[in-house]
């Protein structure tokens, strides 16, 4: 199949559609509003489920009712919009509900603005619903990795029931470039043993996110963590660039990785020996591979655009294996490849004075 | 030839994005890789509006563009907000029948061509952010005419009736564009 | 001869206990839902959606599939499983805190988008399981835990009407508000139950029936007095009625 020039966000619409998802439930929000003028231009016609929603709030939950019936679906929405549904994925990594929500990242906090920004990695990652619970995070840099990774995003929420978050931002999803389709890669998991179709012949079951008697919480908990091992053992992702003879090693993740890359190979062309270390599951966190590259590394020097999140994954994977430094811009402040390159250099000569001193 | 990056900009309506995406699409018609990154925002009109594009023979690691070989401003504040973003050595191109700022670059190359009334001269309606491009390109040379044509051609396809009997008009500008460059002022 | 006067309904767990309060209306109004889900011989098609507070544990009672929902979710939840299982039977199960105060929103636009879906929304005009707090539908005057001198309305304004705002929906088939406070009008209850549940069936539209029922624990009154306040002051606030009956429209 041929390459065709596709925006971001149509890519990932499509891309969804060619995965066999069913529902698409959304609310408006800059810069994202593509993907559901995309799902509502198509799905219907597909006779497919397009719905509006009221709010963000409700568009996930439509998600969790569609999902209990073992039903492919989605939702997408930007920065102050994911915030909104927080409760709900809490509730659905508890009551093992798939499904697939697409954050195209904007400059936060608060309303914040509508620009390019990566201020919700704790957000995405870390959650900010309640209790102990893990969302699967996939972080594509490019079109075609946007297209590759809600192929996966669909799978994988259904293989381990539990919501997967794609975590985009206003760069990817507004940018153009050629990126080809395929085919839906994956053989998906039989859902008939636990969906909601009603008791027919069957036990009547239950989805449900309340667990009243003594020790049943707990229980369950440690059951979800013992998946999410599962999950950190089969689908931790990562890519390396340049990195086998690299002193400094770049990481950054989603948008910011590619911008690296170029700044990376102006480094090189100037003598310095640079490479960018991308995680491209961000939950699960790369942690070994990126220890691994730190203990060969003269330093890492961590690249986000907002005040340093993944900083923390990074610091905690690298474990003192070399010194960790960061450059960030935020709320839609861009780290452009001019800017990576001038922190570079200046790092750079850390390594060499230091080498230098070793050396004498 | 190899890598080349330009940034377009205009005003709303002036189709500077338009401008911008088929550039791209010619691109990838040529089998380059390509990248185009708009500036988005709260005007849907008359706001100003702006894209990088970048074209290569290689994967494009960065759809941002710190400075850019070339610029096209369609009006004076898109020369005036645009006129450092261009490399030494690199070009501008100005859209003169709406700018008439003064240049303050010595090291790079501008191109005054007095687009709006060329292309009310040449056809009704008339669009000045193709004629741009076919400046560019034939400046360039980083695509063949031919592969904007093409599609131009493809895309009228794909649109409204009414849309898409402009594809003669968008055709006579492009080429018209590239025709001209080369009788236009010059100032180094 | 004998005659069978009482059998307990197939849709009802065999071993489920109603655990509610002596004289709470919980246990009449499921037991209402399960012997209609027999009756239209639906157990093998129905998925109900809980919610949250005493509404919450229906897959205790019910030999049904059940989906939880968050609080003031259900309608939503509700929407994704008809939207993806337009033959099967779907309804809500919720309070008047879950759906008329943290969910109204979800509750009008269900019934906006006309999803072919039931709710039955228990009224006893507070928040019964965390302690009697005031609702959207406390009456004016009403002592809760959160109101210890009676509802003010110069500071929390007035109660919620939800049965007549959501018959003003067009995409709603079917709304009313029943009590269960005497044999007459519990009879009178199902058959607007019935009425929700066929809206559903028919594909109608969606059908929405508002129960007033006993809180006696939290209205720190015997649950014979409880029943009587339903009948002498709710219902001056609440009137019982059909507000909106789209099959009755049409017979016409």
């Amino acid at each position: 199949m041929a390459k065709v020039l596709v925006k971001g966000n149509e890519a990932i619409a499509q891309a969804a559609i060619n995965a066999g998802c069913m529902c698409y439930f959304g609310y408006p929000i800059t810069p994202q509003s593509e993907i559901g003028e995309y799902m509502g231009a198509h799905l219907p016609e597909m006779g497919r489920t397009f719905i509006t929603a009221e709010s963000e709030l409700a568009s996930i939950n439509m998600v969790i009712g569609a999902g209990t019936t073992g039903t492919k679906a989605m939702t997408s929405s930007s920065s102050c919009g994911i915030a909104l549904m927080q409760e709900a994925i809490s509730a659905m990594c508890c009551a093992e509900v798939p499904g697939v929500i697409v954050s195209v990242m904007r400059g936060g906090p608060g309303l914040g603005n509508i620009a390019p920004a990566q201020n919700d990695y704790f957000q995405a990652v870390k959650g900010g619903g309640n209790g102990d619970y893990k969302t699967i995070v996939l972080s594509p840099s490019t079109v075609q990795e946007a297209i590759d990774l809600t192929y996966r995003a669909f799978h994988i929420a259904i293989k381990y029931r539990n919501p997967v978050m794609l975590l985009a931002d206003g760069i990817l999803g507004q940018m153009m470039e050629p990126a080809e389709f395929g085919e839906y890669p994956f053989d998906d998991p039989d859902t008939s043993s636990w969906a909601l179709n009603g008791a027919d012949n069957r036990p009547a079951r239950n989805i449900v996110s309340l667990h009243m008697p003594e020790g049943a919480m707990e229980q369950l908990t440690d059951r979800l963590f013992e998946k999410y091992e599962q999950i950190a053992k089969e689908e931790t992702t990562s890519e390396s660039f340049m990195i086998d003879d690299a002193k400094l090693v770049l990481t950054a993740f989603g948008s910011v990785g590619r911008i690296a890359k170029a700044a990376a190979i102006k480094a090189r062309e100037n003598g310095m020996k640079v490479g960018v270390f991308r995680p491209v599951t961000l939950f699960p966190f790369p942690d070994k591979d990126l220890h691994e590259v730190a203990k060969k590394a003269d330093m890492i020097l961590d690249l986000e655009m907002n005040k340093g999140q993944m900083l923390l994954d990074v610091r905690s994977a690298v474990f003192g294996a070399c010194p960790v430094e960061f450059f960030g811009r935020t709320a839609g402040g861009l780290l452009t490849p001019d800017l990576i390159y001038q922190k570079i250099e200046e790092v750079y000569k850390k390594i060499e004075t230091k080498t230098k001193a070793g050396v004498v | 030839m190899g890598d080349m990056s330009v940034i377009i900009s205009g005003f709303g309506g002036q189709g500077a994005l338009f401008a911008g995406i088929l550039l791209c699409h010619a691109a990838v018609v040529e089998g380059k890789h390509t990248t185009w990154f708009p500036a988005y925002g709260a005007e849907m009109r008359g706001g100003a509006v702006h894209c990088a594009v970048n074209i290569s023979d290689s994967e494009v690691p960065s759809p941002i563009i710190d400075k850019a070989d070339a610029v096209i401003a369609l009006n004076d504040l898109s020369q005036i907000k645009f006129e450092n973003k261009v490399k030494p050595g690199g070009f501008m191109i100005i859209n003169s029948s709406l700018s008439h700022v003064e240049t303050t670059r010595d090291d790079i190359e501008y191109i005054k061509i007095p687009l709006n009334e060329l292309a009310l001269k040449l056809t009704q309606p008339a669009f000045v952010n193709v004629m741009a491009l076919g400046a560019f390109i034939e400046k360039t040379g980083i695509l063949k005419l031919e592969s904007i044509k093409t599609v131009m051609k493809e895309m009228a396809k794909t649109v409204s009736a009414k849309k898409a009997a402009l594809l003669p008009n968008n055709l006579e500008c492009v080429e018209y564009g590239a025709k001209i460059i080369k009788d236009c002022l010059m100032v180094r | 001869m004998e005659t069978l006067v009482y059998k307990r309904p197939e849709s009802l767990l065999k071993d489920g206990q109603f655990t509610f309060c002596p004289g709470c209306g919980h246990g009449v109004v499921l037991r209402i839902i399960a012997e209609l889900i027999d009756e239209y011989n639906l157990k093998k098609d129905t998925i109900a959606i809980s919610s949250v507070g005493c509404s919450i544990f229906l897959e205790k009672f019910f030999d049904l599939d059940v989906a939880g929902a968050s609080h003031g979710r259900s309608p939503c939840v509700a929407t994704g499983v008809k939207r993806c299982k337009p033959d099967k039977f779907v309804f809500t199960y919720q309070g008047d805190g879950d759906a008329a105060t943290i969910g109204f929103n979800e509750t009008i636009h269900t019934a906006c988008r006309g999803e072919h879906i039931t709710t039955i929304m228990i009224n006893n005009t507070n928040f019964g399981m965390t302690g009697g707090q005031a609702s959207a539908t406390t009456l004016v005057g009403q002592v809760t835990t959160t109101t210890p001198k009676g509802r003010k309305p110069e500071l929390t304004g007035y109660p919620l009407h939800a049965a007549e705002i959501i018959a003003g929906c067009e995409g709603t088939a079917y709304a009313a508000r029943v009590a269960i406070t005497t044999s007459k009008n519990i009879r009178q209850a199902k058959e607007a139950i019935r009425k929700a549940f066929e809206a559903q069936i028919k594909g109608l539209g969606y059908g929405f029936v508002e129960v007033l029922a006993a809180c006696p624990t939290n209205w720190h009154m015997k649950p014979i007095e409880a029943v009587k306040h339903i009948d002498n002051i709710i219902e001056q606030v609440h009137p019982l009625g059909v507000f909106k009956d789209v099959s009755a429209q049409e017979t016409k």
